[in-house]
This record gives C-alpha cells, sequence and structure tokens, in this order.
C-alpha cells in the first residue's frame, strides 16, 4: 500500500495547480532540478532508457533487497516525470516494484505523457524501472 | 499594392479563433501543415452531403457532377503551376506518394545497375527514403550534394558528383528545415544538358512561391495540398507528358485500366493510368477552394506579405539571448529552425505549448542534416499567410520570459 500513499500524494501535490499546464511543467521542471547529482560517468550506453526522444538515464543501488534509483535528462520536464518515477520507486523490494501500478499520471492532468506515440516515452522509463527489478528479482 | 487583409484573412480560418491551454493560438507550424479556410471545409461538406458519387463511370447526375468537379482541381492546378495540359497532372495521397510513384514507376524500366542517382543533405526523409529502396534493389549508387555551413546547396559540390551514369536528381525545392530557397531553375538546366531526369519536391514551396514547371523545365514536380491550406491526403505529381507516357503504372486497379482480360491488361490514357482505385474525391474537390483561396489574394500579394513577416521575425528573434538560427541563406522562406543555449527544444516546445505556441520540435525528418549540424533536433518555427508581427512579439516575449524564469 505504500507506493499508493506515494502516488497519492503527488496526485495531492499536483492538486494546487487546478491543471493548469504551464504551472504544472514548471513544477515539474522544479521536482526534476531537486533530483540528486547524476555521475556523469554512468551516462553510458546500458543505462540510457531507449524510446525517450530526450535523454534519459537510469541507475540504481541495492541495498538488502530494496532498490534506490538515481536518473538524469537532458530536458528539464522528462526529468520532472524521472524525479516523480524515481520517487515511487525508489526504496521498494523488487516484488514491490512489479506489484506497483501507476495511476497518477492521469490525475494529474499530465495524459499527453501517456501513450505510445508520445516522444517523451514515460511508459519506456517505467518500463526501465520494471526491467531492472525484474533482473534483480 | 492594397494592404494585405490579414484582418479579414484570420477570421476566414475558424481554426484561429480556438484557445489553447487559455492562451490564443498562435500557430506556428505551418510546415507540417498549414489550416485550411473556411471555403475548403465547406466544399468538402457541400460534396459529402449534396453530390457525393463515385467518379468517372457513373452515367446519373451525382456521378457526372462529381466527375466535374473532381476534374475542374485538375485543370485549376494545372494553370496554377502552369503545366502544359490536364493529362500531366496526377493525383495523388502527398508529396511521400509522389515520390515513390515517381522512383517505383521508373525504377521498373530506367535504372541499370552501377546507374547513380543524387539527392542533397537537406532533404526529407520521403526525398531520401524511396531512393534508398530503388538503389538497394537495382544496385543503383546514391549520392548526396553537400550543404553549406549557412545551409544553401553546394553548386560545386553538386557540378562534381554528376558522372556519366547519373540518371536522376531528385532535390528539395525550399527546404522544410532551413527555409532555403534553392536555385532549381539552374539545378535543372544542368540536368537538363546532361541529359538528367529531375525531380523536384515542391511540398514547402507550392504555397510560398510561384511554381512555373515550364519555366523550371524540370522533369517532374511534386506537391502536397495540406501544405497549402487544402486537405490532407491529397497530393499531385506535374510530370512531362512524354515520360509519363512511357512509364508503366505504379499500382493496379480500378480506373487504371482500358480492358482487362485474364489473357493480359491494357491501360488507361494518361493521367488516369496512374490513379489506380477510388481516389480521394471529397479532399481533391477541397483543394480546388484552396488554389482558389491563394489565387483571390493574390500569390504576389501574399509573397510580399510573408517575405516582410520574415524580415519582421528573423530580427525579433535574433534578439533573443543564445538564439541561434540553422539555415542562413539570403534567400529563404520564413520557416527558423532553432536552437537556445541551455534550452533543450522539447522543453521548449512544451512551455510555449502551455501558452498557446503551436512550434514542432525534433529532427523535422531531416535526420542527415541534423547529423551534418550536429544536432539531434532543433524546434521551428514557419510562418504562413495568417500570421502576424503581434504574433511574432508574443512568441518572442514568451521564450524571453522563459528564459528568465
Amino acid at each position: 500500500m505504500k507506493e499508493m500513499s506515494i502516488q497519492k500524494e503527488i496526485i495531492d501535490d499536483f492538486k494546487v495547480l487546478d491543471g493548469d499546464l504551464e504551472m504544472t511543467l514548471n513544477y515539474l521542471m522544479e521536482l526534476g532540478e531537486k533530483l540528486d547529482v547524476f555521475n556523469e560517468k554512468d551516462k553510458k550506453e546500458e543505462n540510457i532508457v531507449k524510446g525517450c526522444q530526450s535523454k534519459v538515464w537510469l541507475t540504481y543501488k541495492k541495498s538488502e533487497d530494496k532498490l534506490f534509483f538515481s536518473g538524469d535528462s537532458n530536458t528539464a520536464i522528462t526529468k520532472g516525470l524521472l524525479s516523480l518515477l524515481i520517487r515511487i520507486f525508489s526504496g521498494k523490494s523488487c516484488k514491490e516494484i512489479l506489484d506497483t501500478k501507476l495511476f497518477f499520471i492521469g490525475d494529474i492532468g499530465l495524459n499527453r505523457f501517456i501513450g505510445t506515440q508520445r516522444s517523451n516515452g514515460l511508459e519506456s522509463m517505467e518500463n526501465k524501472f520494471r526491467i531492472i527489478a525484474l533482473s534483480n528479482k | 499594392m492594397n494592404s494585405f487583409p490579414i484582418n479579414s484573412i484570420r477570421k476566414d480560418f475558424p481554426i484561429l479563433k480556438s484557445k489553447i491551454n487559455n492562451h490564443d493560438l498562435v500557430y506556428f507550424d505551418n510546415a507540417a501543415t498549414t489550416q485550411k479556410p473556411q471555403s475548403v471545409i465547406d466544399s468538402i461538406s457541400n460534396y459529402y452531403e449534396k453530390y457525393n458519387s463515385n467518379i468517372h463511370r457513373g452515367v446519373h447526375s451525382l456521378a457526372e457532377k462529381a466527375t466535374n468537379e473532381f476534374e475542374k482541381t485538375r485543370t485549376k492546378i494545372k494553370k496554377f503551376i502552369n503545366a502544359k495540359s490536364n493529362t500531366e497532372i496526377v493525383f495523388t495521397r502527398g508529396t511521400t506518394e509522389g515520390i515513390n510513384l515517381i522512383s517505383s514507376s521508373l525504377g521498373k524500366y530506367k535504372f541499370s545497375e552501377g546507374d547513380e542517382i543524387i539527392i542533397s543533405e537537406m532533404e526529407h526523409h520521403s526525398n531520401i527514403v524511396p531512393w534508398q529502396m530503388i538503389a538497394k534493389e537495382k544496385n543503383l549508387k546514391l549520392n548526396m550534394i553537400n550543404v553549406t555551413d549557412e545551409g544553401k546547396i553546394d553548386l560545386n559540390d553538386f557540378k562534381n558528383i554528376i558522372s556519366s551514369k547519373t540518371k536522376l536528381v531528385s532535390l528539395v525545392h525550399i527546404s522544410n528545415t532551413l527555409g532555403t530557397v534553392n536555385p532549381i531553375k539552374e539545378i535543372v538546366e544542368i540536368c537538363n544538358t546532361n541529359n538528367i531526369i529531375s525531380v523536384i519536391d515542391g511540398a514547402q514551396a507550392s504555397a510560398h512561391s510561384v511554381i512555373d514547371v515550364q519555366n523550371i523545365n524540370c522533369d517532374f514536380y511534386v506537391l502536397s495540398a495540406h501544405k497549402m491550406y487544402g486537405p490532407t491526403g491529397v497530393g499531385v505529381v506535374y510530370g512531362k507528358e512524354k515520360l509519363l507516357e512511357e512509364m508503366p503504372p505504379y499500382m493496379g486497379g480500378g480506373e487504371m485500366i482500358k480492358e482487362v482480360k485474364f489473357s493480359g491488361t491494357s491501360y488507361n490514357d494518361l493521367p488516369y493510368k496512374f490513379e489506380a482505385g477510388t481516389p480521394n474525391i471529397g479532399d481533391v474537390i477541397g483543394f480546388k477552394e484552396a488554389i482558389n483561396y491563394i489565387e483571390n489574394l493574390g500569390k504576389d500579394q501574399i509573397i510580399q506579405y510573408e517575405d516582410k513577416l520574415r524580415d519582421y521575425a528573423q530580427k525579433e528573434l535574433n534578439s533573443i539571448d543564445g538564439f541561434r538560427i540553422i539555415g542562413n541563406s539570403e534567400n529563404k522562406i520564413g520557416i527558423f529552425s532553432f536552437t537556445i543555449e541551455n534550452f533543450h527544444y522539447y522543453d521548449l516546445g512544451l512551455l510555449l505549448d502551455a501558452k498557446g505556441i503551436a512550434v514542432r520540435t525534433g529532427h523535422h525528418c531531416t535526420q542527415p542534416l541534423m547529423d551534418k549540424y550536429n544536432l539531434d533536433g532543433t524546434a521551428r518555427v514557419s510562418l504562413a499567410l495568417y500570421n502576424t508581427e503581434e504574433e511574432v512579439d508574443f512568441f518572442v516575449d514568451s521564450v524571453k520570459n522563459l528564459l528568465n524564469r
């Protein structure tokens, strides 16, 4: 249930923006800026998220049975989206990650980021988390 | 000259009244597709409401009316690009299909192993991939003309890569990414002197410059209706009659036949030989109104207005810090691909959309050109006859505000 509450927190955080696209994008960029600095050395091919128009890198550390992610993007808005996924998935076990269903995105007025035709590849990012979880199971 | 009636023009395009994300729409994505005036929209509805019918083989009144209106577009486009005859005007789904028609049909008889085809670095993927396909199939060599740093065709390079094996040159008239107007008359002249077939991709040029295919003297000129205020799904291949006559059909089916027997089929006359199947009748009819719209305003007046707007935009855009325009030919139309230092085009596109401004971002289907400039993409502003200086101002102010955030 923990990931449900994180997603609900995110939905609450965005509520105050009242669906205003400009404020939502600005907020996303602020969230991205708050991500921990990503190690430049980790910007290598195997950490790239395939299918994104923007470049996205994702790495992780395993501590006991939990995964802790860090990531970066060359675009500010995608980095913001990535920060949300990191917030949801980080600190969870592989099983918890695989069991997590994402529902927050539609609720914060960002439906435009969903779907196979979207160039930002939110799905590709989500899949990368799940692939990492699967490979560590 | 009377002043350009921009206010009434804007009223002719219903979509321009739209609010996008609570802002007035500023539509700067005209190189991707233009908006449609009410007269085009009405003519399409009118066709479906009043005389929808299949064309050419019906004897009843609706079929006759639909056929007449359909063929009137052919006559209209023939005059619009100054072709010699209606038989030289083939309807397609668009420029992409047009180039595929030419490459595929010529490929069936015109090229042999080792022959060479020339395109340029600034081509749209639609004018690269069909030639790559035929080159692979027939073992041809595909050569690319260099583009200079300012975004112009390198004519010396072109002259150097022509050889006795060069069979065809296919070039864009106006680049969708750079806005460069290429010296196609000069290029075609070189082709004609060397007995090389010339194909001109006129997708961007048809709405923004005067097209006279007899003056250009090219073998083929290809365009799309939707980039000239007409509907999507309609395009034209202009081809010199002699070539079209000797070319085999691109597709087989209804309309393109004269007589079908199991022992063999004889093909219809031009241009129907290349128009297999029921065409996009309603949209072809709508296309006629788009040309009417351009002609009523006057192409010269449109060009004069667009040139002034281009100059204004160029000056204002350059006042943005870190702004770099890709494509600085002295002969260009109002297409500005650009990068802004430390500001990714993808973020910019989304943030501008939040202000109601539509620009395109990415590689604009010209990846070889992006590679040449060492870019993975740009943002692009592309202007049309209904855009205004006020919109340019709003765009520039919006970008400056974003940079100061």
